[in-house]
């Protein structure tokens, strides 16, 4: 099958985060470049966090999604540069994620706030609160800190700024 | 093996180490929450150690692939500072020397990241944001043990004095740095020395603590002359490796 460079980023669209099944891998950022090199397709991908382990998991997933499509000569790459950031998520994937109950990194990420050792307003993805506290900057997965409302009393996850 | 992957495998056997160290907390941390945090780190450490053996894997050479290095190697070929294969001790002692080391890595990235080798600068850009988290962490609790209670105050303050003359090796580079160092593809390790002491006595102060006063130093890890610890540690994490050799899942 004969697809352009455009057709393949929608079909990477289909392609879910496993961690975080309500956003695609484009919407993520993780997915960098569409290259078409000698007929050849090339899909190049970055980590989130160098130790993330669904990042065999998601390249494993764009090459079932491309054999499926019928892409026959296709290579998915890991590039490290430029390094990824939450800027990248799409406004779009940051509502998602509000819904699905994480509350989405804030705009403007690893500046010194973060070794000074402040934190910005979070907010609930529940209530939508701005009454809320830090449990631990580590989480469920590597991207997250673990947060408390203290206003609905609910704990929740934050998809931490990097 | 060339000079850039002679470093890179150096950085990677840091990684290494340290994240098998830290995992051995999965499942034993004291509060679940720092059970959570360490065993992220962890991950970030084995992850950034799988970048590095990788890239010495597809550059020196030979058919060596990057579990090769990482699973098939003894004790003396293994280059990682001495520090960081030492037993985890308690709490104390694993939160003073993650946080020693967080602030020298964290210095040391910073420079990496403007080397003129382009692996190594994206592999420290990439790599540093991860280790502001950590060494934030480490800094939180040798706060909140220096003053804390008594009890907390003598353990953090005892594995500080302990770890202390661990980390003179951190800060003494050695021929091949001295060349690559030179050209800008690595930092001059003695030229963060200052910036780590001032760092590090800050931190101290807020938290009650004394800096321990720097005499004599070990060093070896850089020549492959290690503590008798890391082999044990190596009999753990090569075993399936060693006993069911080339399995996969």
């Amino acid at each position: 099958m004969n697809y352009s460079i455009q057709e393949i980023w929608e079909l990477l669209k289909e392609v879910e985060d496993p961690e975080i099944p309500v956003l695609n891998v484009v919407e993520m950022g993780i997915v960098r470049d569409v290259q078409f090199e000698d007929n050849k397709v090339i899909v190049l991908i970055t980590p989130t966090y160098s130790g993330c382990p669904a990042m065999h998991a998601i390249e494993q997933d764009v090459r079932e999604m491309l054999v499926e499509m019928h892409v026959e000569n296709f290579d998915v790459k890991t590039i490290l540069s430029p390094a990824w950031t939450t800027d990248w998520m799409t406004e779009e994937a940051r509502v998602k994620l509000e819904a699905y109950g994480i509350a989405p990194p804030q705009k403007g990420s690893a500046d010194k706030n973060l070794l000074m050792g402040k934190l910005r307003d979070v907010r609930c993805p529940r209530c939508k609160s701005s009454h809320t506290s830090m449990i631990s900057q580590f989480g469920s997965t590597a991207c997250k800190s673990l947060y408390k409302c203290e206003d609905c009393k609910e704990p929740f996850d934050y998809f931490k700024c990097i | 093996m060339k000079k850039e992957e002679a470093l890179a495998l150096h950085l990677a056997d840091n990684n290494l180490i340290l994240g098998q160290r830290l995992s051995e907390w999965c499942g034993h941390g004291p509060v679940l929450e720092e059970d959570i945090a360490l065993s992220n780190m962890a991950l970030d450490y084995i992850g950034q150690a799988t970048l590095l053996f990788k890239h010495v894997a597809e550059n020196s050479g030979d058919a060596k692939t990057e579990d090769d290095w990482a699973f098939l190697r003894d004790a003396w070929d293994y280059k990682n500072f001495l520090a960081l294969e030492l037993p985890s001790g308690d709490y104390a002692f694993t939160i003073a020397r993650q946080y020693l080391y967080s602030e020298w890595y964290n210095l040391y990235l910073t420079e990496l990241s403007k080397s003129s080798n382009t692996f190594l600068q994206e592999f420290a850009l990439k790599s540093v944001k991860e280790v502001r988290y950590h060494l934030q962490h480490g800094r939180d609790w040798v706060l909140r043990m220096g003053d804390g209670t008594e009890e907390s105050h003598a353990r953090i303050q005892k594995a500080i004095n302990d770890i202390w003359n661990y980390t003179g090796e951190w800060f003494v580079p050695n021929a091949n740095d001295t060349d690559l160092s030179a050209t800008g593809i690595c930092p001059n390790v003695e030229s963060l020395h200052q910036t780590w002491m001032e760092n590090v006595q800050a931190t101290l102060n807020e938290a009650t603590l004394q800096m321990p006063v720097s005499g004599w130093m070990h060093k070896g890890g850089r020549e492959g002359k290690h503590t008798e610890h890391l082999g044990h540690l190596l009999s753990e994490m090569q075993f399936l490796q060693r006993t069911y050799p080339n399995s996969k899942w």
